[in-house]
């Protein structure tokens, strides 16, 4: 084991400065809960921006495949300040998912370059055709078919931001075995069920014999889609801290303004001590998630310990911030107006995205020899 | 980071291990001797000023240090029989000793020739330490001390002890205090072992009668000695929460081998829970890491104040759980004849003991509870809670 750096470089810190600038400006609660209700979910104008002006869509996207040849490190961090804001862009769905699995396929294939190219550069927005809830270590999805033509069949339900997809990064089964395609979102069907998850909706994906392109074949796909997703898991442990620190951040905030009984409600023990607890969950999910980020960009021989490890951890302590944000506001935090159902519902969806706690600690303990 | 400075850095010190190495070898020398030697050049505790054992080095070089020495089969100072001294003692010595008496007590503290305890409890100050009763009182040549200590770890094998007394009772009671070293070995001075829940008696209660101290022999000003406690505090949490561990170190690993060498006792729910402490254990094991880190870029954060109670919590529930998976042998326990130990072997002995002595982590040092006050208030800006014995003198305080 290379010693991990776990903290947070000048540059990344930079980059957090320019990404919660953006987001404060543009992404204040009041206009998140119109958007959420209206019918474009999805700030698209900030999604742009994030891509397009700051780079962020193509971080982890090498120079030449015109990427800013940064790391997972600096993806997470974008992660932090999204989950911090529940901000309605197809980050994860585009810049993590879809662009890591087609890192994965052979790069100096032109369909994939392409591709990789047009979702670096926010010019088109991507999204991979699983369930959000899919564990990278299922069996290659079954989903959806290719048939000889090389058209694809079959539905895919809950998509994480699949409803803002101008591009399907799509697992199928042909008869050559499993295989990776494009598929434009215009020869796709696409729905949007009510989703639990206001700020990150999902999409039910159905594909006609639609018409794709094979990015990669047996060979490559299947691995493509575990990276993809184990990659994910490890890069949401840092949205689910950055979430997790905005309700701490919030209620602390709260309980020192909040007088009852003759006195700021923060100045009570049994408050203090449940934030005081929070808080230190806070530290070890940050160096979990410091840690898989980290691991991940150097390709380290423990990130699948460290995915393991982060997101069964960071997703208890984002669902446990969002809890008790909601209950040590009192009956504020219960009203619709109030901001913190959004990270209450965002929280609990991605728990059980790329498989529950419970999951990861089951793979977890298969990893480091502590067998069932 | 600086790697390069670093290494060069860490190359010199190597060098000089060496020396020490080629000097005085392991294998025939004196114990002792060899530990002196090694103090003398400065491989003690690379931080400390040059001629007390250190170089001025940055920290965190030491692990290089005591990674040759060990490669080399050299003897070590027995760390954790003398966490005091190392731990607590030495760094407020260090800050408030006059040149003199550094000299005189660093080295065989650091040697483990003289072990130090801390007289700090009283039976009627605990948490609330500012609230202690020991008396010290000047006459012309010192001091003479009257009162009572308890809990005091060590006691029955120390030298010395730091001390915290009253001087003054009529000021509110932060105020009143002085701070000394006091020789442990003087018939003003007696030690009684109080049993522990695990059956042995590693702490005991000390009873100060006429005890004398030389007025060279306190750390600080008369009446600052809460602000030099705060010094020795602040070490004791870094010491029992901060250190370097591998992965496994420290009660995961014994629970960890439990489980791997008794199959026949797996369940699922079992299992669950254990992955899930492993996970704690080290998402803790790495935020100490950090902790580190960022100290040795100088930005110091304040996730130092919780990695004491994380540990104590962790370590807690690792116990219990141990005993759980061990199903009818949780039923038996090693012995428990009252012992009298020199250090704390967690891990020596039965899960049981374990499970009894971690319960004790979340005391000692500064209860859970306060931690959490600490974290609340200091890191998270939270009001404190309404005092009423802030501005009252301290013989006036409500007992
Ligand atoms: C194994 C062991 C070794 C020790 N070794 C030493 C030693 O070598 N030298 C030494 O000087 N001391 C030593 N101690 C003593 C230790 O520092 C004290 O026990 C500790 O500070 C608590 O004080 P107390 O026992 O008086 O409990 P109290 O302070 O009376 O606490 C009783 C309960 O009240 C809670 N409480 C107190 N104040 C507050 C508050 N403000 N808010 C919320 N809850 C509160 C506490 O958390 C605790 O649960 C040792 C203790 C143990 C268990």
């Amino acid at each position: 084991m290379t010693t991990a750096d776990l903290l947070y470089s000048d540059v990344e810190t930079d980059l957090r400065a320019s990404v919660r600038d953006l987001l404060n400006d543009r992404c204040e609660p009041a206009s998140l809960l119109a958007r959420v209700e209206s019918d474009e979910p999805y700030d698209l104008e900030l999604w742009h921006t994030l891509a397009r002006e700051l780079g962020a869509a193509g971080l982890a996207v090498p120079e030449e495949l015109g990427g800013q040849g940064a790391s997972t490190r600096e993806v997470a961090l974008v992660l932090e300040e999204l989950g911090r804001s529940v901000a309605p862009v197809p980050f994860l769905g585009s810049a993590v998912l879809a662009t890591s699995a087609l890192l994965a396929c052979d790069t100096a294939s032109a369909e994939v370059a392409d591709l990789v190219r047009k979702l670096a550069s926010g010019t088109s927005t991507g999204a991979l055709a699983v369930p959000l809830s899919t564990m990278a270590d299922a069996e290659f999805p079954t989903a959806v078919t290719a048939a000889a033509d090389g058209t694809l069949s079959g539905t895919v339900r809950s998509v994480a931001d699949g409803a803002a997809a101008d591009v399907f990064v799509v697992p199928a089964t042909g008869p050559d075995g499993p295989g990776l395609y494009a598929v434009e979102a215009t020869a796709a069907e696409v729905s949007a069920p009510v989703s639990f998850d206001l700020t990150r909706p999902i999409a039910d994906v159905t594909f006609g014999g639609a018409a794709a392109t094979r990015l990669a074949g047996s060979d490559r796909a299947p691995g493509a889609v575990t990276g993809a997703l184990s990659t994910g898991a490890g890069l949401l442990a840092s949205e689910q801290l950055g979430l997790a620190q905005w309700c701490l951040d919030e209620t602390v905030e709260y309980l020192k303004g909040r007088y009852q009984f003759g006195r700021p409600v923060g100045s009570f023990q049994a408050l203090k001590h449940r934030l005081a607890d929070l808080w230190l969950e806070l530290v070890g999910a940050r160096a979990a998630a410091r840690y898989a980020a980290d691991t991940l960009a150097r390709g380290d021989a423990d990130a699948p310990v460290a995915v393991a490890m982060a997101q069964s951890y960071c997703a208890e302590t984002a669902v446990h911030a969002a809890e008790e944000c909601i209950q040590l506001h009192g009956g504020i935090g219960m009203t619709w107006e109030h901001p913190a159902h959004l990270y209450l519902k965002r929280a609990k969806a991605s728990q059980v995205a790329f498989g529950a706690p419970g999951r990861h600690r089951a793979a977890l303990g298969d990893l480091v020899d502590l067998p069932g | 980071m600086t790697t390069s400075e670093k290494s060069f850095d860490a190359e010199a010190l190597r060098a000089r291990v060496a020396d020490v190495l080629a000097a005085h070898d392991p294998a025939t020398t004196d114990r002792l001797a060899f530990l002196r030697a090694r103090f003398d050049a400065g491989l003690a505790w690379v931080h400390f000023p040059v001629g007390l054992g250190g170089l001025d080095a940055p920290r965190e070089l030491q692990s290089v240090v005591d990674a040759e020495f060990a490669a080399a089969g050299a003897p070590d100072n027995n760390p954790r029989r003398i966490g005091i001294g190392l731990g607590m003692a030495a760094p407020t010595i260090l800050k408030f000793g006059s040149e003199e008496l550094k000299q005189r007590l660093l080295r065989p503290l650091w040697t483990g020739e003289e072990v130090w305890c801390q007289l700090f409890s009283e039976p009627g100050a605990g948490s609330d330490l500012a609230a202690l009763a020991t008396r010290a009182v000047r006459d012309e040549d010192g001091w003479i001390v009257n009162g009572q200590k308890v809990w005091t770890s060590s006691a029955h094998t120390a030298q010395w002890a730091i001390l915290v007394t009253r001087t003054d009772p009529d000021v509110p009671k932060h105020r009143g205090m002085t701070y000394f070293v006091l020789d442990m070995t003087q018939p003003g001075v007696e030690v009684r072992p109080l049993r522990q829940i695990t059956g042995e008696a590693e702490f005991n209660e000390v009873f100060l009668t006429d005890a004398r101290i030389p007025d060279a022999q306190r750390l600080g000003e008369v009446g600052a000695g809460w602000q030099v406690a705060q010094t020795t505090l602040m070490n004791e949490r870094v010491a029992i929460g901060g250190n370097a561990q591998p992965r496994e170190g420290g009660m995961v690993g014994k629970v960890a081998e439990t489980w791997r060498d008794r199959p026949e006792l797996r369940t699922p729910e079992l299992r669950d829970r254990l992955v899930k402490l492993w996970a704690e254990a080290e998402a803790f094991r790495l935020a100490g890491s950090r902790l580190r880190q960022q100290l040795a870029v100088g930005q110091p954060g304040p996730e130092g104040s919780g990695m004491k109670l994380a540990f104590a919590t962790v370590a807690q529930q690792l116990a219990a759980l141990e005993l759980e998976i061990l199903d009818e042998d949780a039923l038996r326990y090693d012995e428990w004849s009252m012992r009298r130990p020199e250090l704390v072997d967690f891990t020596g002995r039965d899960a049981g003991y374990r499970y009894l002595r971690s319960k004790g982590n979340s005391i000692e040092g500064g209860t859970s509870e306060v931690l959490r006050n600490i974290i609340a208030e200091r890191v998270l800006g939270l009001p404190s809670e309404p005092r009423t014995d802030k501005d009252v003198a301290w013989k006036d305080l409500p007992r």
